[in-house]
């Protein structure tokens, strides 16, 4: 049983006005109502057998006041007028604020509504049935039965995600969408004695209701299991510090990692990136252009508009390494003065927004994959990355997923175990060769309001030197 | 909105709604919480927070015994009539090779806990503590410029488990917790960071000073840092650091990992000697320094103490009832609720075995390089480890990651500037050399500081 379309009702309208007007005349700066309603599916395939089939949906609001440059935010399942209500007066009380009967509502009404979904409003009946996404797992495993060896585990893994928002504030933002995220993953453990391999790889659209119909599944499971192939009898890499090739699509996650997050306005609110001063200064080697961006079509994080109403933007972070922009939210521009990017984001409901990233790629660059690898004697190239993480103080770290030595310009023996540790201050300028192959990929990006779906990207880029470790 | 959960009600309206649709057995585990939150930035509120939250998640058993499952935060007659049937249908793909049954002890008698219920306070209080603290551990040291992640918070909770053939779990909570994660910087050197966390069952509970203390000295003793040589080192992992590592690798006592094919461990392991002889390793969501710790598990199966590891042996695996059954022992309170339900452990003990010699002791890491396998290099302590989601490889038993630590030589303790550490999980269990000092309650368990032997340290010297 679907959900159904229904925030974009006009029954809804009349009821933020209240909860605006009444919000507004407490004496609050600024209210923003955050509706939504959600239906999510789960399949996990192992082996030849649907194991788990998990269906869940739910609905929520989140209310945010802001007094100055302070806010209260307040998140509810119970969407009921009285629940409203309640949520609104406990986020008034946390900024000392209180509605009163006597005090009157300067509140001019909500303009016409942005309706972002007009044509999506059917999406839940287009998108592939349970027996459907069940059929197209399954033979996802059965692929990779077919062409790996010593596989001791098979698994594919569906998730699909259906959330419609309303958007309203008290500054005339009135905003609707409905998103839909879907992605499969497919994942193998390979043994062989001693010899273990653990290799996974993801894919992920958004707005594309047909697109597990059109998952190649043979491809991607002999994508996978050649990668397992080759990982199972690889040697552990030994550490040290070299040149290092990334490859295109998932390798981008380098520069999330160590860029991205340190030119999230929240990172200037808390001082904690090395940037925050350097707008119009270089801070990468000339060869880097950076992007972020909601606008390509079908890209995991894609968005017609952000969590906050505003319609979706593309932002030059970094131009021929000079640093052009911050991304910013609603919160970042009141209190860095970075203009919004539409960049404010949230897994949902119960979090309050924050500048958050979309699309973030480095831009193609002249030479092709080969010119990289030919340029180092004694180096890794970095075939597929797993996930990472950035400091408190811009230490960046991710893991090699499918590594290979790179001696004499030449790919050679295939290694496992590494990671990458560095600074985006110190590493950003060693990015000195980039590709014309840039590519994205689909992941999942976990920080300050909750889990979202990104996409990382970037042509093969060589990073001069960087910290491997490994045994 | 309700801020507690009516088991009889909710009972009463699941029955007649399964009634309505022949749905004749079923179970649901519901939560709802109401939580306060806080944080500050240089004096001044940066976000304060509050959500109220409920949720169910409801599964049936259709007429061919196969299990569906629904989850919804709509508790109103409609949504919880929406989900029976969402997972009415789900149960047509349900595992015919593994269904789901109640847990046998579903109606077993229950530990009773020492949980304080505390008042929620309000978030204004909240606020007033934590601006204190933060201006209390900036005062600590002059480098101490921000404490950049900071927050108090407080949760009420409570949550349910309730089947068809009267089972009925229910359990009240109130837990409060405070992080400080302070940034310190000196001229011409790079910031350094550190924290500490604290949890009780009320804020007023909270060890704050505690708190404020530990960050500070943490965060201090990181400012004198220098780069590492790559090479191998006798490592002492902290009671954090050591915990978070066993946590990453708890597929190996996992019986839903071992069945899945994704742990290192096989059902036959039972009795291998997994780790030295001197090492014990138990789960315990029952002690009594695991604050929040749940009653029961999501099955209804009463939490209870579980030997994992004695004497370095391999003595027993963390169950679900599925998992139970098909390894012919009873559940151990360790699952989840779904079509296929999960296992996860709760709270680690983690020490000398009772009654086993072997080990070295009386070690002491600031006892310089007297002990024979510290070596020239020196002795390298890992203090807490990072981005255990990225560098772990939990069914190849492999990990490399980033610490934040000191290398202590000649009797100097010198923090260590970017540095990762690597191995394999077998390897370091076969390699402790031995405990330092009294076992310590953290949030994830309870653990002394561990030595082990030649562990790959990669830095940037």
């Amino acid at each position: 049983m679907p959900a159904v379309s229904e925030l974009h009702e006009a029954s809804w309208q009349g009821r933020l006005e209240s909860l605006l007007g009444q919000g507004q005349a407490a004496g609050a700066d600024l209210v923003e109502l955050f509706i939504e309603r959600t239906d999510h599916l789960g399949v996990l395939a192992e082996q030849d057998t649907i194991t788990n089939v998990s269906p869940s949906f739910g609905r929520g609001a989140g209310i945010r006041v802001f007094l100055g440059h302070r806010d209260g935010f307040v998140s509810t399942n119970d969407l009921s007028d009285a629940g409203l209500l309640a949520a609104l007066d406990q986020a008034l009380a946390m900024l000392g604020l209180q509605r009163s009967a006597q005090s009157l509502s300067h509140f001019d009404g909500l303009p016409a509504l942005r309706d972002f979904a007009t044509q999506k409003r059917d999406w839940l009946a287009q998108i592939p049935s349970l027996a459907e996404t069940t059929e197209a797992l399954l033979r996802g495993t059965d692929q990779l039965n077919r062409h790996g060896q010593h596989l001791q585990s098979r698994r594919g893994s569906y998730g699909r995600d259906w959330q419609e928002v309303l958007v309203a504030a008290s500054d005339g933002t009135y905003a609707h969408d409905i998103r839909l995220h879907q992605t499969l993953g497919l994942n193998v453990l390979a043994a062989d004695g001693e010899h273990r391999a653990s290799v996974g790889r993801r894919y992920g659209t958004t707005d594309s209701p047909d697109d597990l119909r059109q998952w190649d599944a043979e491809a991607a499971a002999l994508d996978l299991c050649q990668s397992a192939g080759r990982m199972l009898h690889a040697d552990y890499i030994e550490a040290g510090q070299f040149p290092v090739v990334l490859a295109n699509r998932f390798g981008g996650v380098i520069f999330h990692e160590a860029c991205g997050h340190l030119l999230e306005t929240t990172q200037v609110e808390r001082g904690t990136t090395p940037f925050a001063d350097q707008v119009e200064k270089p801070i990468a080697h000339a060869a880097v252009t950076a992007i972020d961006e909601g606008l390509t079509g079908g890209a995991f994080g894609s968005i017609a508009m952000d969590d906050e109403g505003m319609a979706a933007q593309r932002t030059v972070l970094i131009e021929n390494g000079v640093l052009k922009r911050f991304l910013s939210d609603r919160a970042g521009e009141l209190r860095t003065g970075h203009a919004r990017t539409g960049s404010g984001r949230r897994q949902g409901h119960s979090f309050a927004a924050a500048s958050r990233m979309r699309n973030t790629f480095i831009a193609a660059g002249p030479h092709s994959p080969e010119e990289l690898i030919a340029s180092i004697d004694h180096g890794l190239y970095c075939k597929a990355m797993g996930g990472g993480s950035v400091g408190p103080t811009g230490q960046f770290n991710f893991a090699v997923e499918e590594g290979y030595r790179i001696e004499n310009g030449q790919l050679a023996s295939p290694v496992k175990g590494a990671t990458l540790i560095g600074e985006a201050k110190e590493v950003m300028p060693r990015i000195s060769m980039c590709a014309n192959d840039l590519e994205l990929a689909a992941g999942f990006c976990g920080s300050v309001s909750g889990s979202i779906f990104v996409t990382v990207g970037q042509p093969h880029i060589k990073v001069d030197s960087i910290t491997v470790g490994g045994r | 909105m309700e801020t507690t959960l009516d088991a009889v009600a909710l009972r009463s309206r699941l029955e007649a709604l399964a009634k309505r649709q022949g749905i004749h057995q079923w179970d649901l585990g519901a939560a709802c919480s109401t939580d306060t939150s806080v944080q500050v930035d240089r004096g001044e509120a940066k976000q304060l927070k509050g959500a109220q939250r409920r949720s169910i998640t409801l599964r049936v058993w259709n007429e061919a015994g196969l299990v569906g499952i629904t989850s919804t935060s709509d508790l109103s007659d409609d949504g919880l009539a929406k989900a029976l049937v969402g997972a009415h249908e789900a149960s047509a793909f349900g595992n015919q090779a593994e269904t789901a049954a109640f847990s046998p002890l579903a109606t077993a008698p229950l530990a009773v806990l020492d949980q304080p219920l505390h008042e929620q306070r309000s978030i204004l209080e909240l606020l007033d503590t934590l601006k204190e603290a933060e201006r209390d551990l900036i005062g600590r040291h002059h480098a101490i410029a921000t404490v950049p992640y900071n927050g108090l918070a407080q949760r009420s909770s409570e949550r349910i488990y309730l089947n068809s053939e009267g089972a009925c779990r229910q359990q009240q909570l109130t837990t409060a917790s405070l992080y400080l994660y302070a940034r310190a910087e000196e001229a011409g050197r790079k910031p350094r960071s550190s924290g500490a966390v604290r949890v009780a069952y009320g804020a007023g509970d909270l060890d704050i000073a505690g708190c404020i203390q530990e960050a500070a000295q943490r965060t201090v003793a990181h400012l004198n840092y220098a780069p590492i040589s790559t090479g191998h080192y006798t490592c002492v992992f902290s009671p954090e650091a050591f915990l978070d590592l066993i946590g990453a690798f708890s597929s190996l006592f996992n019986a839903r990992a071992i069945l899945d094919g994704i742990s290192l461990s096989h059902k036959d392991s039972i009795g291998e000697q997994l780790a030295v002889p001197f090492l014990s390793i138990h789960d315990n969501g029952l002690n009594p320094g695991n604050i929040g710790a749940s009653a029961f598990d999501g099955e209804g199966t009463p939490t209870a103490r579980l030997t994992l590891v004695e004497g370095g042996v391999l003595r027993n695996f963390l169950h679900s009832e599925a998992t139970a059954r098909a390894f012919g022992v009873a559940p151990t309170g360790h699952a989840g609720l779904g079509a296929k339900v999960s296992v996860g452990p709760d709270w680690f003990e983690i020490g000398p075995s009772a009654g086993v010699s072997g080990g070295q002791q009386g070690l002491n890491r600031f006892a310089g390089s007297g002990h024979s396998a510290v070596g020239e290099r020196g002795l390298v302590v890992i203090d807490s480890l990072s981005a255990l989601h990225a560098g772990v490889k939990a069914s190849q038993g492999s990990f490399s990651l980033p610490f934040d630590g000191w290398l202590l030589r000649h009797g100097e303790q010198q923090s260590i500037e970017s540095a990762t550490v690597a191995g394999d999980i077998r390897t370091v269990l076969q390699g402790i050399i031995g405990f330092e000092g009294q076992a310590k309650i953290t949030p994830d368990g309870l653990c002394p500081w561990v030595w082990v032997d030649n562990l790959s340290i990669t830095g940037e010297a």
